[in-house]
Formats: C-alpha cells, sequence, structure tokens
C-alpha cells in the first residue's frame, strides 16, 4: 500500500465531516443514473477536484449541499454516497 | 436584402446571459440570481458602432450540447443548427461567471470546438473580486484562441469593448476557430481546469459573509425557520402592508361612482358606467396593491439568490411525494401566478416530475384569487382576535393557503403514483452567490406586473364584467313587478340553471352568477358579484358596499364552500392554455380541469355540509 498518500478507506461524500476539506478519490459511477452522473460530470465532480461538505439539510435525510472547485452544488445523498473521498490523514 | 447577422448568447445556467442582452439590446428581459431564469429564446437587436445591425437571441442556460431538460434543448438545438425555428448563428457569444471559470470553460471550449466565430464574456468580474479572485483576461484568450472581454452586464461594463469584438466576429474577418471533434467530458473537464488555473493571477479566500449567510439560510434547524419566517412575513405583509393604498384606490372609485352619477341622467349609460364598469373593474383594481406586494417578495427571493436555498431546504418534503427541491421555485412562484409557474417548470428534468408540477401548479393560491379570498372572508369572518397578532380573519386565509398546498401534496402524492408514475430524477443543483438585488431590476419587475394587470382589468375583467352587466339588465322588468331584476334578467335565469348544479354544495345564485366570468380570471367572480349586487339594489337604492351586501345574503356555511371551492377547481383560461402549450395537447389540460373540478366540488361539499351541521 503507498503510504505518502494517506487515505481513509470507505469514506464518501456522503459520510465526510462537515468542514473536512477533501478530494474526490472515485466516482462509482455505476452506482448513478446516466442523467445524474452527466449532471454530476457538468457541476464539476471529477476525480482529483477538491471537495468539502457545508450543509446538511435537516428534515430526514436531506440533502447535502458542498462545494466543489469553486461551486456550492445541493445533491442528495445517495448521490453522495457514490463520491469516494480522500482526506488527508489528520 | 440580407438578414442582420444572428449572434447567441449562450452560457451556463446564471452566468448572466439575460442581464448582459438587457444591457445590450435595451430590452427588459426577466433576470434572477438562480439557474433557470430563461426558459425559451428571446430576440432583441443591437447596432455595432459602425451602423450594421446583428439580431441578438437570448438561450437558456445550458451545462453541456448534450441537453437533460427541455430548456437546454432548445440552447443545443440553436447553436448547432438543428432549430427549425430558427437559422444557425452566425456566431456566439460565450457568457462565463468569472467566479466559476474552471466549470463554465468546458462547456465554452464545447462551444468554441463548434466553429463558430466566439467572443468570451467574462462576466461578473466584479463579484469575481468580491470573491477575492484576479483574473488575467489575456492568459485566457491566447489559451482559448478567441476575444475574451471582461463584463458587468448589470453595471453595463465593458459593454463598448464587447460591441467591438462582435464586431470583428460577425464581420468575417474575426477569427474563426477551427471546428474539431468534441472530446470526452473529462478531457474537456480537465483542459478547462488547467486554463482557469492559468488565466487565475491571485487567488484569496472567499469572503465571511455569504458562508455566514449560509450557515443560518441552510441550518438543519435555523434554515427552515427562517424559510418560514420569510413566507410568513410574504403573506402578512401582503394582508397588512396593502390596506392604506388599497382603501385610497376604493375612495378614488366611489368618488368618480358618485360624479358619474351627478353627471349624468338616470339611464342605460350612467348604470353601464357606474354599475358595470366602475363597480366591476374597481372591485378588482382595489387589488392591484396586494398583488404587487407579493410580487415584490417573489422578486426580491429571486434576485438575491435565496430561491435555491429555499429549494434545497424543501426537498426533503417534495422527494416524499416522488417530487424534488427543484419542484420548489415554480410553485412557489405559482403563488403570484400560475402561468410564469408553469413555464419555469421546463428546468425539471424529468417529464413526469415536470407534468406532476404543472399539474399541482393551479393548487398554489395565485395572486388572482387572493382578491376573491379577502372580500369574501373581510365581509363574512369576525375579525376577533385570538392571541396578540393573530387574528381570525388572517388564520382563515392562511388555512386557505395550507388547505391548497396540502390539496397539492395529496395530488402530487397520488398523480406519482397513477398518472404520472415513475423514478425519482433527482436533485441536483447549483446555488448561486447572493447578491443584492438591484432596485432598477425590481422596479421593473413590478411595473411590468402593473402594466399586465391593468391590461387585464381594462381588457378581460372589463369586456366579461360589461357582457355581464347586459345580461343581467335586459329585459327589464315591468313596472311594477315585485320580482327582482336579477332574476328577471337573462343572466339571472343562466343563474338559476347553474344554481340547480351547485345548489347541493351550498352555492347561491349569485356564486352560480359568478362562477362562469370567473373562468376568464379569477378576480372577475368579485366584480361580478359587484355587478350583481350593483343593479339588485336599485329598488332600495343602496349605495353600501359589497360587503355589507354579503352580510344581508350569504350565510356563513355558504361563504365557506364558495372560498373552499376557489382553493381548487377554476383555473383561468390562461392556465388552461399555458398546459396545452407545455404539455403539446389537450390530454393533460383536460385531465387537470376535470380532476381540479371535482376536487372544488368534493371539497365545497364537505366543507358546506359541515358548517351545517356545526351550526354556522
Amino acid at each position: 500500500m503507498d503510504m505518502s498518500l494517506p487515505v481513509r478507506a470507505a469514506l464518501t461524500l456522503e459520510k465526510l465531516p462537515r468542514r473536512q476539506r477533501g478530494m474526490v478519490a472515485a466516482i462509482d459511477w455505476t452506482q448513478l443514473a446516466d442523467a445524474e452522473a452527466r449532471r454530476l460530470r457538468e457541476l464539476g465532480f471529477d476525480e482529483g477536484v477538491g471537495v468539502e461538505v457545508l450543509h446538511r439539510a435537516a428534515i430526514g435525510r436531506g440533502p447535502i449541499a458542498c462545494r466543489i472547485g469553486r461551486m456550492t452544488v445541493a445533491l442528495r445523498r445517495a448521490v453522495a454516497g457514490a463520491i469516494h473521498v480522500a482526506v488527508p490523514a489528520a | 436584402m440580407n438578414a442582420a447577422p444572428l449572434v447567441a448568447l449562450v452560457g451556463n445556467p446564471n452566468a448572466g446571459k439575460s442581464a448582459l442582452f438587457n444591457a445590450l439590446t435595451g430590452a427588459r428581459q426577466k433576470v434572477g440570481n438562480y439557474p433557470g431564469v430563461t426558459v425559451e429564446r428571446k430576440s432583441g437587436r443591437l447596432v455595432l458602432d459602425d451602423g450594421r445591425p446583428v439580431e441578438l437571441v437570448d438561450l437558456p442556460g445550458a451545462y453541456s450540447l448534450d441537453p437533460s431538460s427541455p430548456d437546454e434543448a432548445v440552447t443545443r438545438d440553436v447553436v448547432t443548427g438543428g432549430s427549425e425555428f430558427e437559422r444557425r448563428p452566425d456566431a456566439l457569444v460565450v457568457v462565463l461567471d468569472a467566479a466559476n471559470l474552471d466549470n463554465h470553460l468546458r462547456f465554452a471550449l464545447q462551444l468554441i470546438a463548434l466553429g463558430l466565430p466566439v467572443v468570451i464574456a467574462l462576466n461578473m468580474v466584479d463579484l469575481a473580486e468580491r470573491d477575492g479572485l484576479v483574473l488575467d483576461p489575456a492568459v485566457l484568450a491566447r489559451e482559448l484562441g478567441v476575444p475574451v472581454v471582461p463584463t458587468v452586464a448589470v453595471r453595463r461594463r465593458g459593454l463598448d469593448q464587447l460591441r467591438e469584438a462582435l464586431a470583428g466576429a460577425v464581420g468575417g474577418g474575426g477569427i474563426r476557430p477551427h471546428p474539431r471533434t468534441l472530446e470526452t467530458e473529462s478531457v474537456l473537464q480537465r483542459r478547462a481546469r488547467n486554463i482557469a488555473s492559468a488565466a487565475i493571477i491571485s487567488e484569496t479566500p472567499a469572503h465571511r459573509w455569504a458562508h455566514w449567510l449560509d450557515s443560518v439560510a441552510l441550518h438543519p434547524v435555523m434554515g427552515p425557520l427562517l424559510l418560514v419566517a420569510v413566507l410568513f412575513t410574504m403573506f402578512q405583509a401582503v394582508f397588512t402592508w396593502a390596506t392604506v393604498p388599497a382603501d385610497a384606490i376604493d375612495a378614488g372609485f366611489a368618488w368618480l361612482q358618485t360624479q358619474i352619477a351627478a353627471a349624468l341622467p338616470d339611464g342605460f349609460v350612467r348604470s353601464l358606467l357606474t354599475d358595470g364598469l366602475i363597480a366591476g373593474v374597481g372591485a378588482v383594481l382595489v387589488f392591484l396593491p396586494q398583488i404587487l406586494i407579493l410580487f415584490l417578495f417573489i422578486l426580491v427571493l429571486e434576485a438575491s439568490g435565496y430561491m435555491v436555498r429555499a429549494a434545497f431546504l424543501m426537498d426533503r418534503l417534495m422527494a416524499g411525494v416522488g417530487l424534488s427541491g427543484r419542484a420548489f421555485i415554480p410553485l412557489l412562484s405559482s403563488f403570484a401566478c400560475a402561468v410564469p409557474g408553469i413555464m419555469a417548470t421546463r428546468t425539471i428534468e424529468d417529464e413526469k416530475e415536470r407534468l406532476t408540477t404543472i399539474l399541482i401548479a393551479p393548487l398554489m393560491t395565485c395572486s388572482a384569487r387572493w382578491p376573491v379570498y379577502t372580500l369574501i372572508i373581510g365581509a363574512m369572518i369576525p375579525n376577533m382576535r385570538l392571541a396578540p397578532f393573530i387574528r381570525l380573519q388572517g388564520l382563515v386565509m392562511f388555512g386557505l393557503l395550507a388547505i391548497g398546498i396540502a390539496g397539492a401534496y395529496v395530488a402530487a402524492l397520488l398523480l406519482r403514483r397513477t398518472v404520472t408514475k415513475g423514478a425519482s430524477s433527482g436533485f441536483m443543483m447549483e446555488m448561486p452567490k447572493y447578491q443584492m438585488p438591484r432596485l432598477g431590476d425590481i422596479v421593473l419587475g413590478l411595473w411590468t406586473r402593473t402594466l399586465i394587470f391593468l391590461k387585464r382589468a381594462g381588457t378581460i375583467i372589463a369586456a366579461t364584467t360589461v357582457v355581464l352587466w347586459l345580461l343581467l339588465s335586459f329585459p327589464k322588468l315591468p313596472e311594477g313587478s315585485a320580482v327582482s331584476p336579477v332574476d328577471y334578467s337573462i343572466g339571472g335565469r343562466i343563474g338559476h340553471g347553474i344554481e340547480t348544479v351547485v345548489k347541493p354544495i351550498g352555492f347561491n345564485r349569485d356564486i352560480a352568477l359568478a362562477l362562469l366570468p370567473a373562468m376568464a380570471a379569477r378576480e372577475v367572480a368579485v366584480s361580478a358579484i359587484g355587478t350583481v349586487y350593483a343593479i339588485d339594489d336599485k329598488g332600495e337604492g343602496g349605495e353600501a358596499r359589497i360587503t355589507d351586501k354579503l352580510r344581508g345574503r350569504w350565510t356563513l356555511p355558504t361563504a365557506l364552500a364558495f372560498l373552499m371551492w376557489f382553493v381548487f377547481a377554476p383555473q383561468c383560461i390562461s392556465t388552461i392554455a399555458v398546459t396545452r402549450r407545455e404539455t403539446n395537447g389537450w390530454k393533460w389540460p383536460a385531465f387537470m380541469v376535470g380532476y381540479l373540478f371535482a376536487a372544488a366540488y368534493i371539497m365545497a361539499g364537505i366543507t358546506y355540509w359541515l358548517a351545517v351541521f356545526a351550526g354556522l
């Protein structure tokens, strides 16, 4: 295992703690519908892009708001669960 | 004769294309701060510095040439020359949000690859600078191979340079990029990011107040509370702020009525003017202040960037009935008017979700129904104080709005399980930066609305009122007859015919008479009742206000049933027409009219009989 890039395994954007800066490590496109996958790409989600969770909506399992690049994007948790994130080890 | 060169404004949603379009052509297109304000192409004229005219089209924003919603398809068709309504543009102005360069550049690269002459408008550079981002347009121009002009459309900065660059582009001598084969999305994406980082001179962390705002607006607890407070203030303001101007308008019309009554001899013309036109149109115009206050709130919400935050907060709730937060924006606009609301559904990607949103939009209490509610509530419901700040009249009003929303919620739930069944398309939306609403845009929006309202009052409402007056005035009552003049007239007889159908739900003759013209425009229900009583009361010589007349003639159960009817039923003709246009046929508008009338009849009936049994 490459220790130079410390990655907490199996961390997705859905579980990323608020205000913790991360980087998109991989996106599991197979979990997403075609339209969802395309819109996600169009909004700038791609490997290597910086990402951060800003807010989680309250009621039930509402959507999350995250920063991707210089943009703030709202997406649902199911989609966030397909986005794998790497964070620098604390 | 050669047609003027055609130039299209294209770019990502909320990049400021419509603001730039307005600045360049002097047009007054609606602008707002959320993705998807423009849902159809709009064209205008612009004159270059050398005097050549150019036709400019403003296209709906898109993320790529691969459309995922009906409004984006319009854009793709026009720029690729595949539109049946529009020739292929001679050049493109690609509008980029300077603060979102890495993302917007990807679409720009796709557009440049089409091979049309391109000028880049690097828009909202002021906001980018506010965010601590300094860009080098020259680097961008070199990397992209096309002219780049920094602009601030809303402050009209950079327009001269843009016109100049455009002159080069449409002159034939401009740089024409070579058509390229399209690269894959992720290759484009990476190129876009590289170009963006090359063009960024300096970057300091973004300012904090927008973060602070969002940490309240999107907070799990405070966010929803703030949304409720905003909506509550909005509806509250409509009723409290409007009293003074509304009373002034009311007094103005009453004065006009007495002046005419004094100046003209009793007879046909005087009755037509005072009982028909002034009583009818005046009864509706009184509500202009309320409608403007409602629009003021919605315009400010749209311009500030809060709309998408509200959509974010509402998504979970909407998901419960198979819709998404995106549907919240058209539905909130429908409180002002369902027609623009239904058009705004074009930004909804999923066809079934879009259809559902269209079908429930009329259940949002549009501003045209407020006059009806206000009149009836004002006349029939005692204004007792229940608690500090809470009065019975206000509570009933909120109840009616809430019933409409609940009805829409239930309707969506049922529709999504039956006729508009399908998988949810999810919710993914870009959140715009907060912006201070510009006074000019707000004033313009309100002015446009005032003109529309006055035009309606002067045409549809005046015409239906006069027709109704004619129907109610003839044939004239024989001398000495004890029958009411209305009952004796043609209109009265039609009214009695309809009454047999609506009697089971507690409606009287006057309501039956008001229902038909209310289809033309809902406010007419108010003017129709005004006209009926103006004619009917001739014998008693009463010039009493409508409210006093209502109190004497209606029972409380009837009034409540009438209110409930208006929550559900009569969509106006314009709503039906726009639904037909947006769904390409008569099937869905027919379905909509059918289910809403059925719901109205049943709900009004239930209300009436419950009220009767409760002894109200």
